[in-house]
């Protein structure tokens, strides 16, 4: 194994370890940590953030950004709640959900490709615009009372295992195999890492970005529909903040912000960190405005780790 | 008689493989303009970064006024009154006139406080002092190219100046702005500041210059008043060297036409190109940097596309789109700087190798295991790539990167290669065994474009050559006829 390959995987394992050393801590800390049915509840309570960073993590790899994956989550709801309302049939009411997230993600994406904008911009702008569609579309208010079918997507089980987190570990099967297996995973890669020589290589650069940016926002739907359903409400401010959330286990993850590089898996164990972080720091009663200290902190721990990795490598 | 401003003598400058200055010596008297000549990296850069402080000499010295000046950085260099006037400017587009020449060096009340209204006025007088007509509030980006380079040679000279630097400072300026440029130096050097010239126009060498010093392979060729040299004697002089170099050139008889192209013209780097590539021949493109060569590079490969002309491939017209439309002619660009745009770094050699063929690979989208691998396997074999398959390419030697990049079109089974610089930043080694797979290449009946800024390469390995002046095809010439000297001429555009 070369000295890089190792360094990656040490990057790996030390995302690991920080969780189990994290988690070895809370579980002395308080008993109730490591109990299954307060796994289960991380593991719910970690899922919508986890779903949404797949996207983020596909977009970063590829050397972007996506600061709207929150607000789609909102106005991707709301349609979902207001086609429900409307007593349009399921599968029509999760098509025109999922498809609004994915015709965010394609607005994204064709403006960063074919507008040449920076992706910060775009998505900063389609961040503010799908918040205030999702306002303007509901007055404001939220949506609520849908009938048991639909709440059956966050309530239900699949083999004893709660269904949200079914769909996580689905999704991310899903997306590591098109990450690591199927050409558009492998551009990914390659545009993140070097965009020019992409090009030349004979890659249509412009449609595979859009394609990322419209996996982002098809993602977030998805966890729009899990987070609809599991409030049974679809409200216009939910959402808020989870990009940051997103890129947050993305990073802590270990993909880096400058593209190129990043798994999924490590974007899972990020993604677990900050709910393990969250959930342990309830349990031992932490006020929420002490906990967002230490989780910036986190952050900016396990980039500085990155960060000095890397200085070592070159 | 007083010591000149400037005494460099014996300098030396290596580089790992390549000694880039083999004990140069230059002087300069004050109020003097000294012509510095060369071919591309006979090693007039490496010389006056030295001079600047950007890099450490290996020996030699450093004499201003006679006293030796011990130049470790940059800052030691601005100390002595050395300035550099850069071909890429330094100046910040959307600040004013005065704000730039007084950039990091403003006046100030109480030490915080930009004092406006003294940096407008002395921005003011040294602007009217050196005989511009520029406003100081102005923002520099409201300025003509010519307007700008006036206002970096204003900062240069905004603290007391003694020697001045300049890289072909006319390169893009008009006629009538050359004129402003060296009404300037004339004001100038009548001040006493001594000024060191480096162009390739030797039609202004004459104009401005007193004396010339030329540099050849990194040695100093010659150091002469310019009133007893002439044009012809100044082309030999830099042209001339040795047949040290080994150029394993084995040729072939050419074959079926691959590539005509004819007018093709791309505004404004680019117009009426016309000429004709067969199999089993290496066609040799010659020229200055920025006389066209690598935008004739980029409209071959499909990246731009030309405003006029035609391009047949097998005697099929061809309108490229993008690159995949070149890579699906089986057109394969090595592009002249690798790292930007030839590889992906993190990338391993055989997904480097891959990365064009992707598509074929995988029909409905998925990547079948390890073909990545048995589509690199036979090619790192064969063109001796050094490195593991886990190992990424930007941690490969110059000459394995370049390998990697040939690898990418021989595994599309490319027939018309354009090598844009093939052998830079390539060790001694390396770059001969580059010459024995063209020569290869050549023999399986593939079309070479090589271009290059290596006279003694272009000599070596082309079969026919045409030299690139401004954007248009200079001359052409058989690899019989072909002297350092005619390309040379032909490259600076002077009359053969």
């Amino acid at each position: 194994m070369t000295a890089s390959r190792r360094l990656a995987h040490a990057r790996q394992l030390g995302t690991v370890l920080g969780l189990v050393v994290l988690s070895g801590v809370l579980w002395a800390m308080t008993p109730h940590f490591l109990t299954v049915p307060n796994l289960l509840n991380v593991a719910q309570q970690t899922s919508i953030n986890a779903i949404v960073a797949i996207g983020m993590t596909f977009v970063i790899i590829s050397g972007g950004i996506d600061l709207s994956v929150g607000s789609i989550v909102a106005l991707s709801g709301v349609v979902l709640g207001l086609a429900l309302q409307n007593r349009v049939l399921l599968p029509f009411a999760l098509a025109l959900g999922l498809g609004t997230g994915l015709a965010c993600g394609l607005a994204n994406g064709a403006l960063v490709s074919w507008g040449r904008l920076p992706p910060f911009i775009v998505t900063l702008g389609t961040m503010s615009i799908a918040r205030g569609a999702a306002l303007v579309a509901t007055e404001g208010r939220p949506i609520s009372g849908f009938d048991p079918a639909f709440r059956s997507f966050a309530t239900g089980h699949v083999a004893g295992i709660p269904s949200p987190i079914v769909a996580t570990i689905v999704m991310y099967a899903i997306a590591h195999i098109v990450l690591t297996r199927t050409t558009f995973g492998r551009y990914v890669y390659a545009i993140g890492g070097n965009e020019e020589a992409t090009r030349l290589s004979g890659v249509s650069v412009r449609l595979h970005k859009t394609m990322i940016y419209a996996v982002s926002g098809l993602v977030s739907a998805v966890a729009a529909v899990i987070l609809t359903a599991r409030l049974n409400s679809a409200q216009p401010i939910a959402g808020m903040m989870y990009e940051l959330d997103a890129i947050a286990a993305t990073v802590i993850g270990g993909t880096s912000l400058m593209g190129g590089e990043g798994t999924l898996a490590g974007t899972l164990v990020g993604a677990l960190i900050m709910g393990v972080l969250r959930n342990g720091l309830n349990l031992l009663g932490v006020s929420s405005f002490l906990q967002q200290i230490v989780i910036g902190a986190v952050i900016i721990f396990a980039v500085l780790v990155d960060t000095v990795l890397k200085r070592h490598r070159t | 008689m007083r010591p000149p401003v400037l005494e460099m003598c014996g300098i030396r400058k290596s580089f790992p493989g390549v000694v880039a200055l083999d004990g140069v010596d230059l002087s300069l008297q004050a109020g003097e303009v000294h012509v510095l000549l060369g071919e591309n990296g006979a090693g007039k850069s490496t010389l006056m970064k030295i001079l600047s402080g950007a890099y450490r000499k290996d020996a030699g010295d450093i004499l201003m006024n006679g006293v030796p000046a011990g130049i470790q950085d940059p800052g030691d260099a601005l100390a002595h009154g050395i300035r550099v006037i850069y071909q890429e400017l330094s100046l910040i587009p959307h600040l004013s006139v005065a704000e730039n020449i007084f950039l990091g060096a403003a006046p100030t009340t109480f030490g915080v406080l930009i004092d406006w209204r003294q940096l407008h006025d002395r921005a003011a007088r040294l602007l009217s002092d050196l005989g511009m007509e520029i406003a100081p509030a102005t923002p520099l980006h409201r300025l003509s190219l010519a307007q700008r380079q006036m206002v970096e040679i204003a900062k240069a000279l905004a603290t007391q100046a003694a020697v001045l630097v300049m890289d072909e400072p006319t390169s893009a300026l008009t006629s009538r702005e050359v004129d402003q440029l060296f009404a300037l130096i004339g004001r100038l050097t009548a001040r006493g500041v001594a000024i060191v010239y480096i162009t390739h126009r030797l039609d202004e060498v004459y104009r401005i210059g007193h004396r010339v010093t030329v540099l050849r392979d990194g040695r100093h060729v010659t150091t002469r008043l310019l009133s007893d040299v002439t044009v012809a004697e100044l082309v030999r002089l830099m042209a001339n060297r040795e047949v040290g170099e080994h150029f394993p050139r084995v040729r072939t008889t050419p074959g079926t036409e691959l590539l005509r192209v004819e007018g093709v013209g791309r505004r404004p780097l680019l117009s009426d190109i016309t000429f004709r590539l067969h199999a089993g021949e290496i066609l040799g493109v010659g020229g200055l940097l920025g006389s066209g060569r690598t935008e004739l590079a980029r409209v071959l490969a499909g990246v731009d596309r030309p405003d006029t002309g035609r391009i047949h491939v097998d005697g099929e017209a061809v309108d490229f789109r993008t690159a995949a439309d070149a890579i699906a002619h089986r057109i394969g660009l090595l592009p002249e700087d690798r790292k930007a745009q030839g590889f992906v770094g993190g990338f391993t050699i055989e997904r480097n190798i891959a990365l064009p063929h992707a598509r074929q690979l995988a029909p409905y989208g998925f990547l079948p295991a390890q073909c990545e691998a048995r589509l690199a396997a036979p090619l790192v074999k064969e063109l001796h790539i050094k490195g593991t398959s886990t190992q990424p390419v930007r941690l490969l030697s110059g000459g394995n990167q370049q390998k990697v990049v040939l690898g990418k079109w021989l595994a599309g089974h490319a027939r018309i290669f354009i090598f844009d610089e093939p052998t830079r930043g390539v060790d001694v080694g390396a770059k001969v065994e580059i010459y024995h797979l063209m020569n290869r290449l050549t023999a399986a009946g593939a079309g070479i474009i090589m271009i290059s800024s290596e006279l003694p390469e272009l000599l070596g390995m082309s079969d026919r050559l045409i030299v690139m002046h401004r954007g248009r095809i200079r001359a052409e010439f058989t690899s019989a006829d072909a002297t350092e000297e005619r390309v040379l001429t032909a490259a600076l555009g002077l009359a053969s």
